[in-house]
């Protein structure tokens, strides 16, 4: 996999400066982030009126790449440093636990085992056991005792370890988690996090290749982020983390061993951002995750070919960042949108009737979704292979888009 | 602020007679010194302890020590004058030659532990000098049981009538829910099922703001976001009830945890029925709470029934007092009708979870003596005789009050008096709570998150347009 690496620019021309966001600010150490142009929610609604008190007073923090990848630009700020997916996650884990103590780890083999994929690695040496505490094998009743914990006062992290086991917890999501704010009037908060990995690996099987996020759209109450890079990995834990809602954190087993260079300051990312990825005219491509690797293979062939595609993560699986989203389709009217997900129900198919609603007068032909076809994973390496979305197929849908 | 500081000479020093009494082969081994984890200060983050230093060992970090390396097995040598043991994982453990299985349950029952007869007769005498309890307290725990018993029938007979829509009784639990709650502190998390509002009531919450909720007006503190009988209060520490079954098991571990880690002193109390207790809920988190010696209760409201699933259908174990011990927990079976031998034992559990840091299970013996909610009719399933005898002979609040009149604390004008009074501030209460308005329109998308997002705010407005446009179509006191 390539390491992409970011430099910090401003996509859209929005007036910053000005005062910063109040009550919130501190604790988003506003003073180390110099470097990073920090844009005020309320300048972003002037000009939708979609978003008009689009979570006025948080601290955004955007982060953009130039189209490829652009060494050059690195010399703009600090150098940083280099690590892999999964120690982005722990890093981001580490600091907030050090800056917090109320943050806790819970999950199968966090603790002196450092986690299946090693994100809590460290962690309980460094914290105890108790802050990072092993748990029996009962994921419904540990995103339980999770939300105990966070409705007296604890943050904790529960670790799935893998999200396919968080179908066991769904009890505990749908009707507690996403709930208890609400049916109490407000009075008990619940700011939990839930991560773990899940997407099709290598050859894991069927039960240990599941996508899940879209099993969890319709759950009022709980935001849902998909990571994709270090960068992006360690930005939206720590901010699920300080976040006072429950958040989902997608992240997924083949992206752990992604190198990337991410900055030595410290950073936190919007929960509700879709990232840029790649701004372009002639088509806007919306992956997430591990399918973010594949729209920029096929991006490769699609330049070489003449086309000038504008390819976004969208990371925040709930809400949609449909301002981001909204912008590039009144660019380019013309959207491909590549996912993991099964066909049905997948969030591609969400995001389809959401952009059909919103942006339905943009469009210049009908949005093509590719996702998995509707079947578990099989095993066999070739038919694994073959239900994903693979970049020829999206090669194809661009040119067929394009027409 | 949550953190967790230990030396590892004073764990060791606690661990010993801990791992006697669980019998497991203790090694002084270096090793384990590197598992204590030591909690540096880290700047300013972690408040001073003062000269204690943690007293709160924990097991969890021997288990993965060098306990299980294959040396160990040479030092049932040492063990072996008799029957041949084995250090298994988990254990020393005897070998034997007959080829016995244990039964399914012992040949008696759980002895059930009880103070007050049916008569209000204390059958121990000493317990008056061993819990001393106060006539202030007494007739004020018999206040709040008859006033639970005035609150909960004049709410079913209003929901008969159709002013609210829903309810849910104690009756015939009315010394679980006060007595229990008698003997805790406001500092103890209370995670309900829904059969406990009594517990609420005693921690100060009004007749007022019960009405208010089963109304689901605009003075709901849970804003009508839930069913009648789901209350909900942090000032009185008592966690919103949901509706799903014991999924507030786990709950009560994890606010235990909590206090653990923050070494309050305090544990917390979850409630449940008979039937909450098949559930994987219950089952994990008592697991959890032994492994990870949490300070929490574990209250079991055995009533019988489970809806219309009476208990023979529900488990063939010998009630619930008998489980504690497969997890390794502490249970006591106590008479869910006597307040005496509730508050005794909540109290000392309270005691025993706190300083030794390790779950309870207390199981309560009693009779659901009304249906299982408004929506239900149980004399469907059941004779109306039994429920009858129930009612009428072993009543908790009956059988309290004729204590109290032995003890020459209460006498019948003073009930008059008090059901009188009760029964006017319940029924005031109601006709207040009903001419209140419901809750606004806003009501509907806040809290949802801790901001609202843009999508609620869409959708806000294109509901309150819609009301605006076509008002007849909607209830005529619903605001904007």
């Amino acid at each position: 996999m390539a390491a992409m690496l970011h430099t910090i620019g401003v996509a859209s021309p929005v007036a910053s400066g000005g005062v910063f966001p109040d009550h919130q600010s501190n604790k988003f150490a506003v003073s180390s982030l110099h470097s990073l142009p920090v844009i005020r929610s309320e300048a972003r609604s002037n000009l939708s009126s979609l978003h008009e008190s689009y979570r006025a007073g948080k601290l955004i923090a955007k982060a953009v790449a130039t189209k490829g990848e652009n060494a050059a630009a690195s010399g703009a700020s600090k150098p940083g440093h280099e690590l892999l997916l999964f120690e982005a996650l722990r890093e981001g884990l580490e600091e907030e636990m050090e800056r917090d103590p109320r943050v806790c780890v819970m999950g199968e083999d966090v603790g002196h085992y450092g986690g299946s994929y090693k994100v809590t690695k460290g962690l309980a040496p460094k914290f105890g056991d108790l802050r990072v505490l092993d748990t029996p094998i009962a994921e419904n009743s540990f995103t339980g005792m999770g939300i105990g914990a966070a409705m007296t006062g604890l943050r904790p992290v529960i670790e799935g370890m893998n999200m396919g086991f968080l179908l066991l917890a769904f009890n505990q999501i749908s009707d507690n988690c996403g709930m208890l704010h609400y049916t109490s009037g407000g009075q008990f908060t619940i700011p939990a996090v839930i991560r773990g990995p899940g997407g099709v690996g290598r050859q894991l099987g069927a039960e240990h290749s599941q996508r899940l996020e879209s099993y969890f759209q319709s759950i009022p109450g709980i935001q849902l982020v998909a990571c994709s890079t270090p960068y992006n990995a360690k930005g939206l834990m720590k901010a699920a983390i300080r976040s006072e809602n429950p958040v989902v954190l997608f992240e997924h087993v083949l992206l752990y061993n992604l190198k990337e260079r991410i900055p030595d300051e410290e950073y936190v990312l919007n929960l509700e951002e879709a990232e840029m990825v790649r701004p372009g005219e002639h088509v806007t491509i919306l992956t997430y995750s591990r399918m973010r690797y594949h729209v920029m293979q096929a991006v490769k062939t699609l330049v070489n070919k003449g086309y000038d595609p504008e390819v976004i993560d969208i990371r925040s699986l709930k809400p949609f960042d449909l301002y981001t989203i909204g912008n590039s389709v009144k660019k380019t009217h013309r959207v491909l949108i590549v996912e993991e997900c099964m066909r049905t129900g997948g969030i591609g198919a969400s995001l389809t009737a959401a952009i059909n609603e919103n942006f339905h007068d943009y469009l210049d032909a009908q949005i093509i979704c590719l996702s998995s076809q509707d079947v578990p994973t099989p095993y066999a390496g070739t038919l694994e292979e073959w239900t994903l979305v693979q970049p020829p197929q999206i090669v194809a849908a661009v040119e067929q888009l394009c027409q | 602020m949550g953190f967790y500081l230990s030396k590892s000479r004073t764990v060791m020093h606690n661990l010993k007679p801990k791992l006697g009494s669980l019998g497991v082969m203790f090694h002084q081994s270096s090793g384990i010194a590197s598992f204590y984890h030591h909690q540096e200060s880290q700047s300013g983050l972690i408040k001073n302890l003062g000269a204690g230093s943690c007293n709160r060992p924990t097991l969890f970090t021997i288990w993965r020590s060098e306990h299980f390396k294959a040396e160990k097995q040479l030092d049932c040598k040492q063990n072996c004058g008799g029957p041949q043991v084995l250090n298994f994982p988990g254990g020393n453990v005897k070998f034997t030659s007959e080829l016995d299985f244990l039964p399914e349950g012992l040949e008696e029952r759980v002895h059930c532990y009880r103070i007050l007869d049916e008569n209000g007769q204390l059958t121990s005498s000493n317990f008056v000098q061993c819990f001393q309890i106060s006539d202030e307290l007494a007739v004020r725990m018999y206040t709040y049981m008859a006033m639970l018993q005035t609150m909960d029938t004049i709410f079913y007979e209003a929901q008969r009538q159709g002013r609210i829509s829903f309810y849910v009784t104690a009756i015939g639990e009315e010394a679980i829910n006060i007595a229990s709650a008698a003997a805790l502190q406001l500092d103890d998390p209370v995670f309900p099922q829904y059969r406990e509002s009594g517990v609420l009531l005693w921690r100060g919450f009004t007749l007022q703001e019960f009405a208010n909720q089963c109304f689901g007006n605009k003075n709901d503190n849970c804003k009508g976001r839930q069913m009648p009988a789901h209350y909900g209060s942090v000032k009185h520490n008592y966690f919103t009830v949901a509706s799903t079954v014991a999924t507030q098991v786990p709950h009560a571990v994890g606010a235990a945890y909590s206090l653990k880690m923050d070494r309050i002193n305090a544990c917390s109390i979850t409630y449940f029925g008979d039937g909450g207790t098949s559930t994987g809920d219950f089952h994990a988190a008592l697991n959890f709470a032994a492994v990870m010696e949490a300070p929490v209760i574990f209250f079991c409201r055995n009533n019988g029934w489970a809806i219309s699933t009476p208990v023979g259908d529900q488990f063939r174990s010998d009630g619930i007092v008998v489980r504690g011990q497969a997890y390794g927990v502490h249970s006591i079976r106590v008479d869910g009708n006597d307040a005496l031998a509730i508050y005794s034992a909540v109290r000392a559990a309270r005691q025993m979870a706190i300083t030794e840091q390790r779950p309870v299970l207390i199981e309560a013996l009693t009779y659901r003596g009304g249906h299982h909610t408004t929506s239900d009719d149980s004399t469907r399933y059941r004779s109306a005789e039994e429920i009858e005898w129930w009612r009428v002979a072993q009543c908790p609040v009956s059988r309290f009050r004729k204590w109290l009149e032995k003890e020459g604390w209460w006498n019948s004008d003073a009930e008059t008096e008090l059901r009188a009074s009760l029964r006017k501030q319940v029924l005031h209460a109601i006709q207040v709570a009903e001419q209140v308005e419901k809750p606004p329109v806003a009501d509907i998308f806040t809290d949802v998150y801790d901001a609202p997002p843009s999508n609620l705010h869409e959708q806000e407005t294109t509901l309150v347009e819609a009301i605006e446009k076509h008002p007849k179509e909607y209830p005529p006191n619903f605001s904007c």
